[in-house]
């Protein structure tokens, strides 16, 4: 990790000292280490490093968010004495996965409203529930699914902080949990100063099932019943061939 | 060390499905049942999703149960008639069962309906072993107890459709045990159980086989259920993780085999009722957390994850 991060810092430097020759000199260029977050067998979780650069100084926070899904809320009520589900509200398109980091408390950057107009804010994801629902309702609804997937560990409100190392590089590591979804991410990168924003730049970043896991994955995905079959015959050879070594005891 | 489940999309510690397989495995193995019904609540408790828990557990069931269902029929044990009709009514009731099961999880009702389900039937079959037990245990301390009688006329007899099974030595109607099949087969696709503990009593009481026919006939439709269940699961809702299965097998032969050989140390009235106290316990675990409240009255699911 350490040597990833210094090897990363050096094309940074490399890149400032080259980039004055040209005359527009960049406010802000920022790039990952790694656009590819590899699922494998024993997989538990990635760190992918950012690194960049600012012309001048200003405060940078970065945004990360996962492919767009579908997602069910539901609220239980007590019935006849056990917990049931009882309302359920479907949120379309919202980001999978969500966390942002910044190198300064994001209140101590801009004003909140501000940074919620721009969605550069968990509160200021866009989240609109389906159906008519009362606006208490849909905020109790709202909270409820950025508190889950906080839970889950698939949205972070203050990830690893933005670290500058002097006044113009920066880095952070963004960090991946093993239920991770699949798909593409986009990190959005921004830079502001005094309470404005300068600067944006989008990366992206791919995480996918590769090697064993991505072949059983696409496998059960794009034929089922075949699948099925072999997943049936697989369980019946394996329960029959351990039995054999006990068979005359 | 983790493990990837591909389709349950989660990291899982190795050791910890290898040792859940070695002991309902060895559970199984003591007790001469399929052990399902406590493999699916474990699954669901270290946070598998019970789609996945449910569909995987049906798939492990085909593996804990061949080498069984095989030895039996070595030995003559099995009624093949007997083990169509009820095929006939399993494959319907599972084919039911994985569409009531889609249903469940479209409404989100799929973990109550199984929390239920096994309170249900755990509560009223440990209650019976238990009684049954207890009584066997006090008969053998006063031996002049009452006998049985070998045969009882029921509605059952008055059913059309009268089948004859020879090697059962029985003539009912066919509508028994396809109605029994049919049943299990829907139990088998909701809750990843084989119902050899529904269908074991049943094919004593209500249909009189002889004891020496059942566990092998048992055996026989458990595992051609389970392996339609598996296959409808993976068409129907895409929930079968192999990986997952591969793993509780590995675990659950070795425990098997031990189980059986400690299962051989106890007397069979003491292991009925140890295990209608296992069955008990998990029952009112469960129905107790039904009614706890939960952390978080909100629950958050992706639209499409297993």
């Amino acid at each position: 990790m350490r040597a990833k991060l210094v090897g990363a810092l050096l094309c940074v430097l490399a890149l400032a000292t080259a980039a004055p020759r040209a005359a527009q000199a960049q406010e802000l260029e920022a790039e990952l280490t790694n656009h590819l977050v590899a699922i494998t067998t024993g997989f538990t979780g990635a760190n992918v490093v950012l690194f960049g650069s600012t012309e001048e100084k200003g405060d940078v926070i970065v945004v990360v968010q996962g492919p767009t899904r579908d997602i069910v809320v539901r609220q239980k009520s007590k019935i006849a004495s056990i917990w049931v589900n009882t309302t359920q509200v479907t949120f379309r398109s919202v980001p999978s996965f969500y966390s942002i980091s910044s190198s300064r408390p994001l209140n101590e950057i801009a004003p909140a409203r501000m940074l919620e107009a721009k969605q550069i804010s968990l509160e200021g994801l866009r989240l609109v529930p389906d159906g008519d629902l009362a606006p208490d309702e849909a905020q109790e609804f709202r909270t409820a699914l950025i508190r889950s997937q906080e839970r889950t560990g698939l949205y972070l409100a203050s990830a690893e902080p933005v670290k500058f190392e002097g006044d113009h590089l920066f880095h952070t590591t963004i960090a991946f949990p093993a239920n991770v979804p699949t798909g593409d991410f986009l990190v959005q990168v921004f830079l502001l100063r005094n309470s404005a924003l300068v600067k944006a730049q989008t990366l992206t970043l791919t995480v996918s099932q590769v090697g064993f896991d991505a072949r059983v994955h696409d496998f059960a995905d794009h034929d089922a019943l075949a699948y099925g079959i072999i997943a049936v015959a697989l369980a019946a050879l394996a329960g029959w061939l351990a039995s054999l070594p006990f068979r005359n005891a | 060390m983790e493990i990837y489940l591909p389709i349950a999309g989660l990291s899982v510690d190795v050791l910890v499905l290898l040792g859940l397989g070695g002991v309902v495995g060895f559970l199984s193995g003591v007790f001469g049942v399929g052990g399902g019904f406590l493999l699916t609540p474990l699954l669901i408790f270290i946070g598998i999703p019970p789609a996945v828990a449910v569909a995987s557990a049906a798939n492990q069931l085909v593996g804990a149960s061949v080498s069984g269902a095989i030895g039996h029929w070595r030995r003559g044990n099995v009624d093949f008639q007997m083990g169509f009709v009820l095929l006939v009514g399993g494959f319907l009731g599972s084919g039911f069962g994985v569409w009531l099961f889609a249903l469940l999880r479209q409404i989100g009702q799929v973990e109550l309906a199984v929390s239920l389900l096994y309170v249900a039937l755990l509560g009223v079959l440990g209650v019976m072993m238990l009684i049954e037990s207890t009584r066997a245990i006090l008969r053998q301390r006063h031996p002049h107890g009452s006998r049985r009688k070998l045969h009882t006329h029921t509605w059952i007899h008055g059913l059309p459709l009268k089948m004859r099974f020879r090697r059962s030595k029985l003539y009912i109607s066919g509508m028994v045990p396809a109605g029994l099949g049919f049943f299990v087969g829907i139990l088998s696709a909701v809750m990843g159980v084989g119902g050899g503990f529904v269908m074991v009593p049943a094919m004593i009481y209500m249909l009189g086989m002889p004891t020496s026919v059942v566990p092998g006939t048992s055996l026989l439709q458990i595992v051609f259920v389970a392996a339609n269940v598996t296959v409808l699961q993976a068409v129907g809702n895409g929930t079968v993780d192999a990986v997952l299965t591969m793993t509780l097998l590995a675990g659950g032969v070795v425990g098997a085999q031990l189980g059986t050989r400690f299962g051989a140390l106890l007397r069979g009235e003491q292991l009925r009722a140890l295990l209608a106290l296992l069955v008990l316990g998990v029952a009112v675990k469960l129905a107790r957390d039904l009614g706890v409240r939960p952390d978080d009255l909100y629950s958050a699911v992706l639209v499409g994850s297993p």
